[in-house]
């Protein structure tokens, strides 16, 4: 079974990112980028169920400018056997990257798709469930377990109340939560012998996906920021506060 | 094309969640953007409690019920086809959900079935078609106006007042139940059993981060939280160290709260998980390092051993 991941790369989890000037757009300039944290988790999902003999190839999709090419070489250097990067100037809509993905998928018939919950730039939660949708697959979003069973797949999910298990047929898509695993960091010589694996380039014209805006981002503006109040030196000293000055007890 | 409102309620087939009263409140709004009628859909099974409480709602409409076994607990493959129905009469212009677990993990799937895009979680209506939401974990504010007719759209519930629950008399409309699809099926769930407040909906709430050092520590804020009908939560740090279960997560990617007073004991207070909480009235950060983050954006910060802390807490509000 092949198993397909996407993956994006965004802005690092540990920075903070500005407003620009012209209320644009968030400063990406000069900023560190790398791969999505929930992609990690699915990336490494991927790798662990092809050394369980689950997964015979997998296969990494990321979807933007060359610059993507990086996140792709650190994927096959994690243990991913091929990379295919569809070549955009920006970053698609979770729309738009759901049909080029379902485009991956009609060429390269995965038997699992993994992705993560939601990229942490733009905070969507959509392009795994729009996959799903796209492709007539069940979805197992915002998974902390996933068992093979020949060709159903558990899936067990973090829901508001706890956790849920579900039956999937497979095709299917999952979506990655924190506690599904953690990611394991590349080695030198798998990052030496990740620039030899195939890294493939397509466009969403010769995949015949039409990726046009459905939405204009008017403006980009900072919160109000909450001020720093004040230290107290004593529990009594905080409950006086909350109850007399705050009037919240 | 109609303009008319179609929410998806949040529902365990007993109980109408608040969560649902939120979304509501963003559908009044645009209602008064010039949309049309409201009506809440109840897609469950042997959910009759559920479209009483929905029908007393006064800003619904009208209240649609689809009941069937497939429906049973509202897996997102199911109950998709149903809204699909509907949604194909050309009726509404609009679709929203709570962003909820439940509303997320439905809402994309209607969206990418009738092919148009969504808006996540948005905090504010601005116009008929322009709508205020948070990204790079509410780092920034993005304002989105939506070209689609259908505008599929899950609302963050702390970001709009809960509408009323009584006094209205909707009629309720029985669907027909589609054909199951059979593609998933539901085997079971482990849900958090807890007498207190539900995170979401507190008025008050008191959370532990790595600070807390075990899960056998966590009955501490739980006395604290019984003197005053707290909620708990935790931080990622909590629930990844397993002190606790993922349900009490507070931040970008688990729950978003914002309670009236909200109490972090021991935790550093990462950029995520002030995502998730820094909307709050009042915020009241308890940790031993006096650098720690959450002091920035704390109203009241108490530079101190929690474990001291704690149990003079529970005692002074007793």
């Amino acid at each position: 079974m092949k198993v397909l991941v996407a993956i994006k790369r965004v802005v690092d989890a540990n920075v903070k990112v500005r407003v620009k000037a012209d209320n644009s757009a968030v400063e990406l300039a000069n900023i560190k980028m790398a791969i999505n944290p929930f992609c990690e988790i699915a990336i490494e999902e991927a790798i662990r169920l092809k050394e369980k003999g689950h997964a015979s190839e997998v296969l990494v999709v990321s979807i933007g400018p060359d610059a993507c090419q990086e996140q792709l070489r650190t994927a096959l250097a994690l243990g991913a056997d091929r990379a295919l990067q569809i070549k955009t100037e920006d970053s698609p809509e979770p729309l738009a990257v759901a049909k080029l993905l379902k485009a991956v998928v009609d060429q390269e018939q995965p038997g699992l798709v993994i992705l993560g919950k939601q990229s942490i730039d733009g905070d969507n939660n959509q392009t795994g469930q729009m996959l799903a949708a796209l492709a007539g697959m069940a979805q197992g979003t915002f998974a902390s377990d996933v068992e093979i069973d020949g060709d159903t797949l558990q899936v067990t999910r973090e829901i508001d109340g706890g956790l849920q298990k579900v039956s999937l047929k497979m095709p299917a898509v999952v979506t990655t939560d924190l506690r599904l695993n953690e990611p394991r960091y590349a080695s030198l010589p798998n990052i030496m012998k990740a620039k030899r694996k195939p890294l493939e380039t397509h466009t969403p014209e010769d995949l015949g996906i039409d990726i046009s805006p459905r939405q204009t981002l008017l403006e980009v503006t900072t919160p109000p920021e909450r001020a720093a109040g004040v230290k107290v030196s004593s529990v009594s000293e905080l409950v006086e506060k909350l109850k007399n000055e705050a009037g919240v007890l | 094309m109609g303009n008319a409102i179609l929410v998806v309620a949040e529902h365990d087939n007993s109980q109408l969640k608040s969560a649902t009263l939120n979304t509501l409140q963003a559908a009044v709004e645009l209602k008064a953007q010039g949309a049309g009628a409201i009506e809440l859909l109840i897609a469950g099974q042997g959910s009759n409690a559920v479209v009483e409480q929905a029908a007393a709602l006064p800003d619904v409409d009208r209240v649609l019920v689809a009941d069937a076994d497939n429906l049973a607990h509202q897996l997102p493959e199911e109950v998709s086809t149903v809204v699909i129905n509907l949604l194909e009469s050309g009726d509404y212009g609009y679709l929203l959900a709570p962003a909820t677990t439940n509303g997320k993990n439905l809402a994309p799937r209607v969206a990418a079935l009738m092919d148009v895009a969504q808006v996540s979680d948005i905090t504010e209506v601005v116009s008929a078609d322009t709508f205020i939401r948070p990204i790079y974990a509410g780092n920034a504010l993005a304002k989105v106006q939506s070209h689609d007719a259908l505008k599929v759209i899950t609302v963050r519930t702390t970001a709009f007042a809960a509408v009323a629950e009584t006094g209205g008399a909707a009629e309720a409309t029985t669907l027909d139940a589609p054909a199951a699809l059979g593609i998933s099926s539901f085997v079971g769930e482990e849900l958090s059993v807890s007498e207190r407040p539900e995170l979401t909906s507190a008025r008050i709430i008191i959370s532990g981060g790595r600070g807390m050092q075990s899960g056998d520590n966590f009955p501490l804020l739980e006395a604290v939280a019984d003197k005053v009908g707290a909620a708990v939560g935790a931080s990622r740090a909590a629930v990844d160290s397993g002190f606790v279960s993922n349900d009490m997560q507070v931040g970008q990617t688990g729950k978003i709260v914002a309670p009236d007073l909200y109490i972090a004991v021991g935790i550093s207070g990462a950029i995520q998980h002030l995502a998730g909480m820094k909307d709050s009235k009042v915020i009241v950060a308890i940790n031993n390092d006096e650098e720690a983050p959450i002091f920035n954006v704390a109203d009241f910060g108490l530079v101190a051993d929690l474990f001291e802390v704690l149990p003079e807490l529970e005692k002074a509000l007793a």
